[in-house]
């Protein structure tokens, strides 16, 4: 293994207008590591990676691969210098099929084959649609495909965000031993533990600067976290001594229950309480039937049998708007399923609440902005950009679409993964949040993706395997070893308990 | 104010280049006045009544092929009630050709919903059933209309007490078209249901998250288009004096007074206001090609040519304007 740099970059600008992106942006990639970019939403990362992949021309700065100044022009010629780059949204044309896609890009098939069978997709068929194939199993064939054209420098942003836990471990396994081969990876991610556990370096990005190099090691953690947030350092763990204050309502009536939730095969018999003022983790891997058990209860799909309550009284959405009249919200993961992008903050926290107007009749000025700006308020949202939602950063949009369910007056919140992709100062912002509103009585149930949150944010935990509730946990049990076992559909281990 | 300004934008800079235009006019034709100003309102008056139709259905996410022969059914429809009937006959007149562009548009939007054939297609293949009904109920251009009628459209305003020289700028025709178009749009853009069209167009898959009847708003605005189309029959009776039954250039006219007017043809954003001026700005570009004695086929071209700059120019300053 040479010492000679891979890929190094030195101060490197941009700007866009009066806004800069980055001020004095730097990264070396050494042969043969895995180099984790880190930085809060909006520090820059993205832009750094664009530079990089050649999508966006910097106004200042260098940039060497193996020694050499060399200007990329386009995403085709940093291939050609042997970088490849997986987005964070999925590359593969939606209307073409595998195959096609394949010969679009030149990809070679036997090699990318072998490659999707190692990172645990064992059948695929290569003539079905893109469209048609979930988000987590194309995130797969996109990294597949990355691989099979054999990078030097491979750049995975948000890799193992859409991933069920077992696929994320197969992606990261992958990883390592192509590390071990003496290729460099760049692997950003908002996952502190998978970052100590798998990468060499990090380099830290803050406000468009790079303010620290550091080597993983022990203890590594906090220094990332510290570099991070810089002076800010972040009050996390503030809220965590709220929670203490909510007492258990376990002798309520239900707010919602749940009984025998059935779809299809996908959803096989589903049955829980959810209490006024708790929030209930939700834990499946990938595809276990949460989509549809979300989709349900937001009145999106209709079930093929058991009953719902709400507060004591059965429902049956035939309309996301039952579901919001009964106090019902959702909010997706994926911003651009709950927001109007292109329109304005205001317009959106207020559609869902004028949703119960009639239709005709005038939306009331005055009281409409006294509760939009109540909503603005409490959630802390940055309006600077608040004529075109698309603006906002990832962390506010998903602020929004918390903002308008309270302005909705919504009881209920359905957020599944709603910090997905969210750099971790926002994501400690929306913890405390959803505590808050399960401190004013809102019940709460939270899919997550990510084991770790149940801790953090919920009261109870329900584990779904194969479209079943195969295990409630209260919080002192609720810890991700036995959250991940009972993910798997392994019996509990009794022994541990 | 600022905020005002910058909102506005592309509205404000339509004003200021019919200005400009209006300007330019003067330069070629030193005796153009209220008279030129008067027959430029009322040629743009179907046009402004195609484009509030076709506008509020992009809003929504969709588009309307149909609009002109939805125009030509309508106008030959109150033709050929009003042709050799009463003066006072025509009151009843009125609403019915409104309601009737009301459920011709109405139909549009359920064919679109119920069948989920993309809209293009539904509305293509409705342009030429509603040509063909418009020759059933007319197969001539022929019929009448009500004189007092006629003289909503024909001639300027004439208030008591403020001077000829003032009133003679203010064509009926304009008057009309605003009041028509106000009467519809104001209460519809402050109502949930004006909301509920921006958000379908913005995003049906969000807009159904948030409880908004989707399959209902599309309907409606397909209702709303067809209302506006009707009313542009209605106007082309009055102004012509009888009913035509082959649909005139106004369907290609709406889309380009459309994309002109600010409205993005994806949907979800815009207004009504910028379109309309984009009318104006459009007929105004043709008169002046006329005046400059330009070959009617070179005029064509400059218009085209026009149009693909103005918006080139409108996304560069958005631009700009966002990155500063």
């Amino acid at each position: 293994m040479s010492t000679q740099l891979l890929l190094e970059a030195t101060g490197v600008v941009k700007r866009y207008g009066a806004v800069t992106a980055l001020r004095n942006a730097s990264l070396s990639i050494r042969p043969g590591e895995v180099h984790a970019l880190m930085g809060a939403n909006g520090a820059g990362k993205s832009t750094l990676v664009k530079i990089l992949t050649g999508a966006v021309r910097p106004d200042a700065g260098e940039i060497l691969i193996r020694g050499e100044a060399r200007a990329v022009h386009s995403p085709a010629e940093a291939r050609r210098a042997g970088l490849v780059s997986v987005y964070q949204e999925p590359a593969l044309v939606p209307d073409l099929d595998i195959e096609s896609n394949l010969r679009l890009t030149q990809t070679p098939v036997a090699s990318f084959l072998s490659w999707v069978r190692e990172l645990g997709v064992p059948d695929l068929d290569l003539r079905e649609t893109a469209r048609r194939i979930p988000l987590a199993i194309l995130r797969v064939l996109d990294l597949a495909r990355a691989l099979a054209i054999e990078p030097d420098v491979l750049l995975l942003d948000e890799m193992t965000a859409a991933l069920p836990a077992n696929l994320a471990d197969r992606v990261i396994d992958v990883v390592r031993r192509q590390s071990q081969t003496g290729r460099s990876i760049i692997f950003i991610s908002h996952r502190l533990l998978e970052i100590s556990a798998l990468c060499h370096r990090a380099t830290v990005l803050r406000d468009g600067e790079t303010v620290g190099v550091v080597d993983m090691a022990p203890g590594a953690e906090e220094k990332i976290v510290e570099l991070m947030l810089g002076t800010r350092i972040a009050k996390a763990q503030d809220w965590r001594d709220r929670r203490q204050q909510v007492p258990a309502r376990e002798q309520d009536h239900p707010r919602l229950q749940v009984r025998n939730l059935q779809v299809g095969t996908k959803l096989r018999d589903v049955s829980f309480d959810l209490h006024p003022g708790e929030v209930l983790g939700v834990v499946a891997l990938e595809g276990q039937g949460q989509d549809e058990l979300f989709g349900i209860l937001a009145g999106s799909r209709r079930p093929s049998g058991g009953s719902i309550e709400v507060d004591g009284k059965g429902v049956q959405f035939r309309h996301p708007a039952d579901a919001i009249e009964a106090g019902v919200a959702y909010v997706p993961g994926d911003r651009a399923e709950a927001l109007l992008m292109q329109r304005s903050v205001r317009e959106n926290i207020a559609l869902p609440f004028s949703a119960r107007l009639p239709a005709w009749g005038p939306i009331k000025m005055r009281r409409e902005k006294a509760r939009v700006d109540d909503a603005i308020g409490r959630l802390q949202i940055d309006t600077r950009a608040q004529r075109e939602v698309q603006r906002l950063s990832g962390g506010n949009q998903q602020k929004v679409t918390i903002a308008r369910w309270i302005a909705a007056g919504s009881r209920i919140m359905l957020c599944f993964d709603p910090t997905r992709g969210i750099d971790i100062r926002t994501k400690h912002q929306i913890y405390p949040l959803l505590r808050e509103l399960a401190a004013q009585g809102v019940s709460v149930l939270l899919y997550t993706s990510e084991l770790e949150e149940v801790r953090l944010v919920c009261d109870r935990a329900i584990v779904i395997f194969g479209g079943q509730v195969v295990d409630t946990l209260p919080l002192e049990r609720a810890d991700e070893a036995s959250l991940m076992r009972a993910a798997h559909g392994l019996p509990r281990d009794e022994s541990a308990a | 104010m600022t905020q005002f300004a910058h909102r506005q934008g592309w509205v404000l800079g339509l004003f200021v280049l019919f200005a400009l235009l209006l300007a330019g006019t003067w330069a070629i034709q030193p005796d153009y006045g209220a008279g030129g100003v008067g027959s430029l309102v009322r040629a743009a008056l179907p046009y402004a009544f195609a484009v509030a139709a076709q506008t509020i259905v992009v809003i929504g996410g969709g588009i309307d092929l149909s609009i002109a022969s939805m125009m030509a059914l309508t106008s030959v429809t109150a033709a050929r009630l009003m042709g050799g009937a009463s003066e006072e006959f025509a009151i009843l007149v009125v609403p019915l050709v409104l309601l009737l562009g009301l459920l011709l548009g109405a139909i549009n939007g359920i064919l679109i919903v119920i069948t989920r054939v993309p809209d293009i297609i539904v509305t293509l293949a409705m342009l030429f059933v509603w040509q063909g009904v418009a020759l059933l109920v007319l197969e001539s251009p022929g019929g009448g209309a009500a004189e007092w009628l006629r003289a909503l459209v024909i001639g300027t305003l004439s208030i008591p007490g403020v001077p000829e020289a003032i009133t003679q700028w203010i064509p009926k025709a304009l008057i009309l078209v605003l009041v028509c178009l106000g009467i519809v749009w104001i209460p519809l853009h402050r109502s949930r249901l004006g909301l509920s069209i921006y958000a379908i167009g913005s995003s049906s898959l969000a807009a159904f998250r948030s409880g908004v009847g989707v399959a209902r708003t599309k309907i409606t605005s397909y209702a709303v288009a067809g209302l506006f189309a009707g009313m542009g029959g209605l106007v082309l009776t009055l102004s012509t004096g009888i009913g035509a039954p082959i649909p005139g250039p106004y369907l290609l006219a709406s889309v380009a007074a459309v994309v002109l007017g600010g409205v993005t043809l994806g949907g979800g954003k815009g207004g009504l206001i910028g379109p309309i001026v984009a009318v104006f700005i459009l007929r105004l570009v043709r008169s002046d090609l006329t005046l400059l004695a330009v070959d009617p086929n070179v005029a064509t071209i400059i218009e085209g040519t026009i149009m693909v700059i103005v918006v080139m120019l409108g996304a560069f300053i958005a631009m700009r304007s966002r990155a500063s």
